[in-house]
């Protein structure tokens, strides 16, 4: 077994509103080892990027309920101050948002912004932080790096400044680093300059990679293990190949089959899921997904059997028997992927 | 286009008989001004450059692109919502290149669009029933008295519970907005209705939904659809013929299956190969071409084929200098490049 | 950036020609008095009339006297440069007049703007990072209380507690700097105050609204993701970008104010430009057209001023 580097047990995320309260995270765990890249997928409102807000500490504590333990290289970061959050945060943790367009800061220079960062947690001067900068923009594959750092984001393209954010995050070789739909606003070509980039760089700097998305694809590509999230839950986690091959959740056939494949026949209907997702003040009874399922039986709105089997690597919370699962995936979901 | 280009563009499929809409030679110039007063011109945008295109009846022609590509701009003039600043766009027949605005009224109604964000096209002060309702009044088709059964048929036939007439844009989830958007869409019973971006600010069990949504609707009302997106997958799934652009120009233009199976253009093969595939497997059998660097600014395109820069076949001068044409290669298949990939170059790219 | 100067500089001139010719036009077309009746003093005859007329070329056509007004602009008068003319009124030169009052204007005007500034800024700041606590209840409390309140009452408000009940401070009236520095401030202070008030409002709600919107950005969370103190957080990266917009809007006000605070100086009898103005209208037309060169002009170089500013505070704005 691989060294844990992060370990989440019962996380929940619940945020009062006026409306109710917003479950968000509802009892998720999961462990993250180094090396591994670890891919979140749901649709939006799944409460996917707020677990990663809460684990980075970047979820305003005073507005949101927080339970359950983050354990990062042996220390809770749910009990550690604000001050020690910092120092973690930005040095051992790096983040990527979604968004490159909007992520740094328009008025001051990419290589100023990243040694800011650097000088944050490491007593180095401007001059020592800007060497860094400039090799680490090097390292992320933007050419002529000195004279690139001294321009402002408006003078790079969507596909640089989401390079200048990795560089950013990791600067300070941090043990995980977690991108939140890092592709989802660039073009297909960038993208998969992006995500080869994080591939890379996850084997240089010896980290772990989070990516959080709602694209299979992503995940299909660069993910060594995936967990499935709706509703604030985790309804399906495994391996990359469980998940493809052998998945069993109702929810996660249904993401499948509703990605129009390149390969298939052109007249083949898609086959979405019905419905809407859930919000996340007012989910479902039992099974949160058990209004949208097609495989729904009596059982269904009244009990959620959590994740099953215990201590395996591939697990779902799915009340169907394993066999009829299997069987219906083979049958149904398998002949189309 | 020559004649012989034109006779292998429809031999496929339903791109048959007269084109429904024709772009003949088709630029679109947006220029650049310095100064408070008098404005000086100092550049300019190429966003459409030099376009030759045809949609046929019944068919839907998809166009993908990156990011400044020009679809977008070219859906609009189509749609006449720019003027060319070069060449002629024919609408079932008629040049309407030059038309006023009290002449393209008629063709107004027969050409609609669906655009990306299904909230920022709605206004949020209107209930959707009269959203829907809207075209109607416009263009007084219907009497006032019959505009609401009408709607709600039209509802119905979206899929949206028609008791929700009396409901604001801000009640309704993405996927449902972009129902309303299809339903006002199609109040005028059109010809041609031109998608923008139509699903990719949905999640992807709902784009499902309104995909087939799209599709249904095409059969029924034999519409012909201009599809624009930048997921290569979802236009594929959607359209009869595909065309891909490239700063401002068509670099190839095939029927989808061929343009899957053996593209020409080194840039659709790139765009192909990009494609993330929810398959591992077949995923990492995968020869991936990477293109290297950003799409160069349409202010100042490369010179000969705008693609050499990134292009992995690229040889010079010719490719820097001469700008390829469009040629034939397979039924209904025409690329601009002068080295066009070999099928053994596709199939390595291809995870076969 | 030179020659971008040099063009803005001409647009200045333009903006200022353009103002004047409506002033101009709007005084002749629709004339409010008989000018030469002012400047005739008590015992007025036609002849005399006549013969006034005649002096002060209002006999001419209107553009010959629209073009000697702009040439003497331009070129200069025999008062002096700019060539304003006399007041018609008291027939003494308005150039001199001009810069004195001015002078008035500028100590009103930057003691007011130094008072708004410091209160509005900090303020805004404040009620925007305790969104929602007692101290932001009341500020902006007070904000819609002072963007509410006429100028005028308040001034006179002031006058009556401050003056009249407590008497602590002195009534209307204006001590020159030189003469008494003590009364100097002690007499400009409630008409400081006064002006400041309505200004500290609308920029403290102002900077609260553009620093809570500014905090909620995406790059503010990539600040914080790198491990930035949450000092930092607010005042490098929260405060370059939401008080940025304060300088344009700063810029535009202070040139407005430096045309004339007609109302808060004809309150406190402060014998500034808009005092002066109030005096002159609505027959003295060089007196007018004098404050309208000045205000107009004041205005789009302050304009101009402040674009210049703002490039070197937004990267994303160059100008050629």
């Amino acid at each position: 077994m691989p060294e844990a580097i992060l370990e989440v047990k019962n996380l929940k995320v619940h945020f009062p509103t006026v409306d109710g309260i917003v479950k968000a995270v509802d009892d998720v765990s999961f462990t993250l080892s180094r090396g591994e890249t670890l891919g979140v997928v749901g649709e939006s409102g799944s409460g996917k990027s707020v677990g990663f807000l809460t684990i980075m500490g970047l979820i305003n504590r005073r507005s949101a309920h927080v339970e359950g333990e983050i354990i990062f290289k042996g220390r809770n970061l749910l009990e550690v101050s604000d001050e020690e959050m910092r120092k973690i945060r930005g040095d051992q943790m790096g983040m990527v948002f979604q968004d490159p367009m909007t992520s740094l800061h328009p008025m001051y220079k990419v290589g100023d912004q990243i040694v800011e960062g650097v000088r944050a947690h490491r007593d180095v001067d401007k001059k020592e932080g800007m060497e860094l900068a400039i090799e680490m923009l090097r390292r992320v594959g933007i050419p002529k790096p000195d004279q690139r750092a001294r321009q402002y984001p408006h003078e790079y393209s969507g596909g640089m400044r989401q390079r200048a954010m990795i560089a950013m995050a990791l600067a300070l070789n941090p043990d995980v680093l977690i991108a939140d739909e890092p592709t989802t606003a660039l073009d297909v070509t960038v993208q998969a300059q992006i995500l080869e980039l994080i591939d890379r760089l996850k084997h240089e700097f010896d980290a772990a990679v989070v990516i959080v998305t709602h694209d299979l694809g992503v995940v299909a590509e660069h993910c060594t293990k995936i967990q499935v999230m709706y509703a604030g839950k985790i309804i399906e986690k495994g391996n990359r190949r469980d998940i493809y091959y052998e998945a069993r959740h109702p929810y996660t056939w249904g993401l499948l089959q509703s990605i129009s494949r390149l390969e298939a026949a052109q007249d083949q209907r898609l086959r979405p899921i019905q419905g809407l997702p859930p919000s996340l003040i007012n989910v479902p009874s039992g099974c949160p997904f058990h209004p949208r399922c097609p495989h729904r039986f009596d059982r269904c709105p009244h009990e959620y059997p959590g994740l099953q089997p215990p201590h395996s690597d591939h697990q779902d919370a799915c009340l169907l028997p394993f066999d009829t699962k299997k069987k219906i995936f083979h049958d149904e979901v398998a002949v189309r992927a | 286009m020559s004649t012989v280009e034109l006779s292998t563009a429809r031999t496929t499929g339903k791109a048959t008989g007269e084109p429904l809409v024709k772009l003949v030679g088709v630029k679109k110039y947006f220029p650049i001004t310095q100064g408070i007063i008098l404005q000086k011109k100092v550049g300019q945008v190429h966003a459409v450059d030099d376009v030759d295109l045809e949609i046929y009846p019944g068919e839907t022609l998809g166009v993908v692109g990156e990011t400044g590509c020009g679809k977008s701009t070219t859906a609009r003039l189509v749609m006449k919502l720019y003027d060319v600043t070069e060449g002629r766009v024919i609408f079932n027949g008629t040049d309407i290149t030059h038309l006023k605005r009290r002449q393209m009224a008629p063709f107004r109604r027969e050409m609609q669009m669906i655009f990306q964000d299904p909230y920022a096209s709605l206004n949020p002060r209107k209930t959707i029933g009269s959203i829907i309702g809207e075209p109607f009044r416009i263009h007084k088709t219907v009497s006032e008295e019959k505009i609401k059964s009408e709607v709600q048929q039209l509802m119905e036939l979206v899929g949206l519970n028609p008791e929700h007439y009396n409901r604001y844009p801000h009640e309704f989830s993405g996927g449902q907005r972009q129902r309303i958007g299809v339903a006002r869409a199609l109040a005028l019973r059109p010809k041609l209705i031109i998608c923008d971006e139509p699903v990719s600010a949905l999640d992807v069990s709902i784009q499902a939904q309104i995909l087939n949504l799209l599709k249904d609707l095409q059969n029924e009302f034999k519409l012909t659809y201009m599809f624009i997106a930048h997921d290569l997958s979802v236009v594929k799934h959607m359209s009869d013929r595909v065309a891909v652009m490239y700063l401002g120009k068509i670099v190839e233009v095939a029927p989808g299956a061929t343009l899957y199976k053996y593209p020409k253009h080194p840039y659709s093969g790139a765009l192909l190969s990009a494609i993330p595939i929810a398959d591992p497997d077949l995923a990492e059998k995968k020869q991936r071409i990477v293109l290297q660097g950003d799409v160069p600014s349409p202010v100042d395109p490369p010179s000969g084929c705008r693609f050499h820069p990134r292009c992995p076949n690229a040889q010079f001068p010719r490719c820097s200098d001469v700008e390829p044409p469009l040629a034939a290669h397979r039924a209904g298949q025409l690329a601009a490049c002068h080295y066009p990939l070999d099928d053994v170059q596709v199939n390595a790219v291809k995870a076969e | 950036m030179g020659r971008y100067i040099v063009r803005r500089l001409i647009y200045v001139v333009a903006v200022v020609l353009i103002i004047t010719l409506v002033t101009f036009l709007i005084f002749f077309l629709m004339p409010p008095g008989d000018p030469a009746l002012a400047f005739a003093g008590k015992a007025p005859n036609p002849q005399l009339l006549a013969e006034i007329r005649k002096n002060l070329g209002l006999d001419q056509p209107v553009y010959v006297q629209y073009g000697r007004f702009v040439r003497n602009l331009f070129m200069g008068d025999e008062y002096g440069w700019p060539g304003l003319g006399v007041s018609y009124e008291t027939r003494t030169p308005i150039v001199e007049e001009l810069f004195k009052r001015v002078w008035v204007t500028v100590q009103l005007a930057v003691g007011a703007a130094i008072i708004w500034l410091f209160f509005g800024v900090t303020i805004g700041i404040i009620s925007a990072l305790r969104r929602r606590s007692f101290f932001d209840r009341v500020s902006m409390g007070f904000a819609l209380f002072g963007v509410s309140a006429p100028v005028f009452w308040l001034g006179l408000m002031g006058l009556y507690i401050f003056w009249e009940k407590l008497n602590v401070l002195p009534g209307t009236g204006f001590t020159r700097f030189s003469q008494n520095p003590g009364e100097w401030a002690e007499q400009l202070l409630m008409p400081w105050v006064v002006l400041a008030l309505l200004f500290t409002a609308v920029y403290a709600r102002m900077i609260r609204g553009n620093l809570i919107e500014t905090m909620s950005e995406d790059y503010i969370r990539t600040a914080r993701a790198k491990g930035l103190p949450e000092r930092k957080v607010v005042a490098k990266h929260g405060l370059r970008a939401s008080l940025t917009p304060v300088v344009t809007m700063f810029g535009m006000d202070f040139g407005l104010l430096l045309g004339g605070a007609i109302v808060t100086e004809s309150v406190f009898n402060i014998p500034g430009l808009g005092f002066w103005l109030r005096q002159a209208l609505p027959t003295d037309i060089p007196v007018i057209l004098g404050i309208t060169v000045f205000a107009a002009f004041a205005v789009t170089f302050m304009n101009l001023i402040v674009d210049i500013i703002y490039a070197f505070l937004d990267p994303r704005v160059r100008y050629s």
